[in-house]
């Protein structure tokens, strides 16, 4: 049974279709690619799938029935579909620990009147525990008492994720998770994806870095100005005509992938 | 070794704070008269300043705090004058009301963003202010309302004397800082600072924005009520002049002075501030400019307020301390 269904989805900005009428049936338990030059639509689409964005048309449904297309953030993540952000975004001032305590917010179960009264210390207790288990889970026990802002840019990202895994997310989107990073870095990255896939949670995942997409997904969906180009195997995209073609003139990244 | 030193300063915060605390107890007893009601005043301003900050941790600079401050007092006092409601029933019911009102002028104008919610709730609640002004009957006009009634006899203890209403507001101020405390402690606190960090990282992560902001303004105008219930049940009469936007520019200086990226720094604004006030009043002719100017100079050369200078240096302090055990 697909997990998340996107259909007939369309999103304008102004004139500009970033999204033009995209198909997308996502199997529980996947890892999903998702590519295409950029500007093609795939942060968008993230946006309109975690409710940043009301879509301009088409439907979003979520294990089976549940219509999720035009519900707020904070409801979407509720239901279990969280995302990352192609930016760096993270509490800068908050400690590692901090940030992933905060995000902790949907499965914490202290309300403010208990705060108050001093009544949540137990309850806050358990959620510091679970929180650090998740940094350390994410690698980051070393690090836990450091501000966010101080770490080297791979920890950083790897916090951007070890925020949405604490939102105990059923379907995690991540957004180009290995930019910027040095090719130890990308290993480490791509283990824990692998990580987080192996606790049961599904993954939609953009990224330019082919050789770690062809590794990590067992299917690829191609973004080309809004359209849905073509969907399929690593092996089938790789050699596809029209992705190529797509590619051609932008970046030469399934080049230089095979020779990464 | 590092938590060592931690645990070392938590014990050393403890320490002035005990200090700070008798020295509140026994000052009524050696003080002026006049002084000792001008310490109260400075506890009513250190709960409407802390309660101000709840708010801005969520980056909402409201203008209807004092506003609200006012809706505390007039509900207090009014509901004591004209219901015969006892007075300390009817302080929380003041900051209830107070708590509501904040909601329900939030509640519209949390579409609007920046500029336009700052204007748009100085607009409200010079609405609220001017209805005291327009209607005598209830709010009694310019003049507002007087014999309202002081608070009862308890246990032998007369609370409307003044040094037994000292340690009355000593109390509550005590006990709103505890529980403003809690909050700036707890999860829920640092969700409030998420929400001005990064709102879209925080809303991503399941928070509830609009929630969260709607339940710092209540919870904040709460304590704003609660602190014009002290106010008017001292005083014993209240009017719109009190809650006039000069009342309004004064909480500003308090907390961009003092500083709001901590908890400390209301009260360090507060407690320079006010004293700088008090201590001015024979300058009374220019003594609005200079505060205006202390506002602006602070903005401009101490983003982070005096908290942030205070900080600073205790940072520096502990940095030395913790580098010499490791070099002996
Ligand atoms: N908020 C926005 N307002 C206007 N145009 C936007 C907005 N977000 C994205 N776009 C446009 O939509 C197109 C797709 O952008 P994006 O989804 O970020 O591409 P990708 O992530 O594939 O690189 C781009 O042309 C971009 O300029
Ligand atoms: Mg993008």
């Amino acid at each position: 049974m697909p997990i998340l269904e996107v259909e007939g989805l369309s999103k304008y900005f102004g004139g500009l279709a970033a999204l033009n009428d995209v198909n997308l049936s996502i199997q529980e338990g996947e890892i999903r690619g998702i590519i295409g030059p950029n500007g093609a639509g795939k942060t968008t689409l993230f946006n309109v799938i975690s409710g940043v964005y009301r879509p301009s048309s088409g439907q979003i449904r979520y294990q089976g029935k549940t219509r999720i297309d035009g519900l707020s953030s904070s409801r979407i993540a509720g239901m279990g579909v969280v995302r990352t952000f192609q930016r760096t975004a993270l509490y800068h001032h908050f400690s590692v620990l901090k940030n992933v305590i905060v995000a902790r917010h949907l499965h914490a179960k202290e309300n403010i009147f208990r705060v108050i009264s001093g009544l949540a210390k137990k309850t806050e207790e358990k959620n510091t525990e679970k929180a650090l288990e998740i940094v350390e889970f994410m690698g980051l026990g070393h690090l836990k008492e450091e501000l966010a802002e101080n770490l080297p840019h791979g920890h950083q990202r790897a916090l951007g994720v070890a925020i949405a895994i604490a939102c105990e997310p059923k379907v995690l989107l991540l957004d180009e998770p290995l930019t910027g990073m040095t090719p130890t870095e990308k290993d480490r990255m791509i283990d824990l994806i692998r990580k987080v896939h192996q606790q049961g949670i599904t993954i939609l995942m953009v990224e330019h870095d082919m050789r770690s997409v062809m590794e990590l997904c067992g299917y690829i969906s191609v973004l080309d100005f809004g359209m849905l180009l073509v969907e399929g195997p690593p092996a089938e995209i790789q050699n596809n005509e029209m992705v190529i073609n797509a590619y051609l003139g932008t970046e030469d990244i399934l080049s230089a992938s095979t020779s990464a | 070794m590092s938590s060592h030193s931690m645990k070392k300063y938590k014990i050393g915060g403890l320490a002035p704070l005990i200090l700070v605390l008798s020295g509140l107890c026994l000052v009524p007893f050696f003080l002026r008269a006049y002084l000792v009601e001008v310490a109260m005043m400075y506890f009513i301003y250190i709960i409407l300043a802390q309660s101000y900050r709840l708010i801005v941790t969520v980056h909402d600079w409201q203008l209807y705090h004092i506003v609200l401050y006012g809706v505390g007092a007039y509900t207090s006092g009014m509901l004591a004058k004209n219901l015969g409601v006892p007075v300390f029933v009817a302080i929380p019911l003041g900051g209830a009301m107070a708590g509501l009102v904040g909601m329900a002028i939030t509640l519209p104008l949390l579409r609007t963003k920046g500029w336009g919610f700052y204007i748009a709730t100085y607009g409200l609640a010079e609405l609220i202010r001017l209805t005291w002004l327009k209607f005598r009957n209830p709010f009694g006009g310019s003049t507002g309302i007087i014999d309202i009634p002081w608070p009862p006899v308890i246990a032998g203890i007369d609370f409307s004397d003044r040094i037994p209403y000292y340690f009355f507001s000593l109390g509550v101020m005590l006990l709103v800082m505890l529980m403003l405390y809690r909050i700036e402690k707890s999860r829920i606190g640092d969700s409030f600072k998420a929400i001005s960090m990064d709102p879209e990282l925080a809303a991503s992560t399941g928070i509830n924005i609009p929630r969260h902001r709607l339940m710092a303004c209540s919870i904040g105008g709460f304590f704003a009520g609660v602190a014009g219930g002290l106010l008017v049940h001292r005083l014993g009469a209240v009017d719109p002049k009190l809650f006039n936007i000069t009342t309004t520019l004064y909480l500003l200086i308090w907390v961009v002075v003092g500083g709001t990226n901590t908890f400390w720094g209301p009260i360090i604004g507060v407690s320079v501030m006010h004293t700088l006030f008090e201590l001015s009043r024979p300058l009374i002719e220019i003594r609005p400019m200079f505060f205006g100017l202390s506002m602006v100079l602070v903005l401009i050369f101490l983003p982070g307020g005096l908290e942030g200078l205070i900080s600073k240096a205790i940072t520096r302090l502990q940095k030395r301390d913790r580098v010499a055990p490791v070099e002996t």
